[in-house]
């Protein structure tokens, strides 16, 4: 199902701005890959929020001047970062106990397929002969108090990526509690999907022709 | 007198045995113990099973060691890296077994190895395909895979200071699987920027309690991997 209408909604950094807003002062955040990543960015001024990167650092900071790169401080991108003042190193073993034991508050994560029951499909398309690779994705999922997804409403071609069922093998089922699109906010309930927030532009009708699951209004 | 300083990355891994389990520290190139991966390759041991966060970038290091034909498998979270073509193309090509694990499960199967613990039950996977076939449980309403510790032969770790007990600090996120993959094998070598008198660290800061590592060599300027594959640079060098 082809979008032939002109593009409306939310751009990449707005989505990342709209996540942004909904991360509480004080919390302790993982944000993935890619666009997640922008997130940081837009956290209101006056909340203090503390970056965890699962290669073991808390309190993650900017993007480092040009030749002040050092190549042992990276993020779980293995990009090079900073370290705030009143950051802290640590091991994979501590790390993971911060993620897996429900340490960390929030993660915001990209997405390839989100279910209407929360289920995520973000490590593989489970295509024969594709290398897998799953990173921190499936430990995040499972131990995280909170789970953002941040993501394009639909694929390039068009198609719905938020559907009644995820057809790629699952990072984890049942986990995603919140859906930033460039179309809308969707919450996860046990009740179904609900629209949080819309889009400039965007009505109901033209989110549910987008959407491969049934939606709700609040 | 206890003296684990040995004085050449040669003689540091001298030991390793053809189809040895291997631990190579490292979170891409960050803890990546690249002389003592080389040196494994001028030594030549094969058939090792190598548990590593990667697979390594360009052609030296953990690709060099991969594209020399010494590793039967590999144990890792995440084989796909920037500048990684050894381990896909060999993967392609059925010459290299992986077993893919996700990463907290890795950590937590080297701490468990190192810990006197076989096996420990994870929410890690539930529902997917990474948890096909293993042993699950229902624990206060809760499902959870089992997964088994790894313990190995040999593990290679980069650090920052150290001294003639083994007592270790690290640099940054250098550190990653470092200290855990020092509690997990039988033998330890760890490469290291400088070496202190005992007492020059402060205990209060030690990371790696030296009774965990077995040999300790000196590396004063590692190289840097990323550096090396922007020059394209290959291990042996042709």
């Amino acid at each position: 199902m082809p979008i032939t209408e002109k593009k409306i909604g939310w751009d990449r950094n707005q989505m990342a701005q709209k996540a942004a807003f909904d991360i509480p002062d004080g919390s302790y955040v993982n944000l993935g890959i890619g666009m997640p990543e922008l997130v940081s960015g837009f956290v209101p001024e006056g909340r203090e929020v503390i970056y965890h990167t699962e290669n073991g650092l808390l309190g993650m900071g900017q993007v480092p001047e040009n030749g002040k790169e050092d190549p042992e401080l990276i993020n779980a991108g293995k990009k090079c970062i900073t370290a705030i003042p009143g950051a802290c190193f640590f091991h994979h073993a501590d790390s993971f106990t911060m993620i897996r034991g429900s340490h960390i508050d929030i993660c915001v994560l990209g997405a390839m397929q989100v279910s209407q029951e929360g289920d995520l499909a973000n490590w593989s398309t489970g295509k024969p002969g594709a290398i897998p690779a799953v990173g921190g994705a499936m430990d995040l999922v499972a131990g995280v108090k909170t789970i953002f997804v941040i993501t394009q409403h639909n694929t390039k071609n068009g198609d719905p990526k938020i559907n009644e069922k995820c057809t790629y093998p699952l990072t984890g089922k049942g986990v995603v509690n919140r859906i930033y699109t460039n179309l809308a906010i969707l919450d996860v309930t046990d009740n179904g999907l609900f629209v949080r927030e819309l889009a400039p532009e965007v009505t109901f009708e033209y989110l549910q022709k987008n959407t491969g699951a049934k939606l709700n209004q609040y | 007198m206890i003296n684990k300083i040995v004085k050449s990355t040669a003689e540091a891994v001298a030991d390793i045995f053809d189809g040895a389990v291997v631990l190579i520290s490292g979170f891409g190139e960050a803890g990546s113990p690249i002389e003592l991966i080389h040196a494994l390759i001028d030594h030549g041991a094969k058939d090792l099973t190598v548990v590593s966060n990667n697979t390594g970038s360009g052609h030296v290091g953990l690709a060099a060691l991969i594209e020399n034909k010494q590793v039967k498998k590999m144990i890792c979270s995440f084989p796909r890296t920037a500048n990684s073509t050894v381990f896909p193309d060999l993967y392609y090509k059925n010459e290299i077994e992986l077993e893919l694990v996700p990463q907290g499960t890795l950590a937590e199967r080297i701490r468990a190895g190192g810990a006197g613990i076989p096996a420990f039950f994870t929410p890690s996977s539930v529902n997917t395909p990474l948890a096909e076939g293993k042993e699950s449980r229902v624990i206060e309403g809760k499902t959870y895979v089992m997964e088994y510790a790894i313990k190995a032969d040999f593990s290679l770790v980069k650090c920052n200071v150290a001294d003639r007990y083994g007592n270790l600090t690290y640099n940054k996120t250098a550190r990653n699987f470092g200290p855990i993959m020092c509690t997990a094998a039988k033998t330890t070598i760890v490469q290291t920027k400088k070496i202190v008198e005992p007492g020059e660290i402060d205990p209060e800061i030690v990371v790696t309690p030296g009774i965990f590592v077995t040999k300790v060599v000196e590396v004063t300027n590692p190289e840097a991997e990323s550096k090396l594959v922007a020059e394209d640079r290959r291990y042996p060098c042709q």
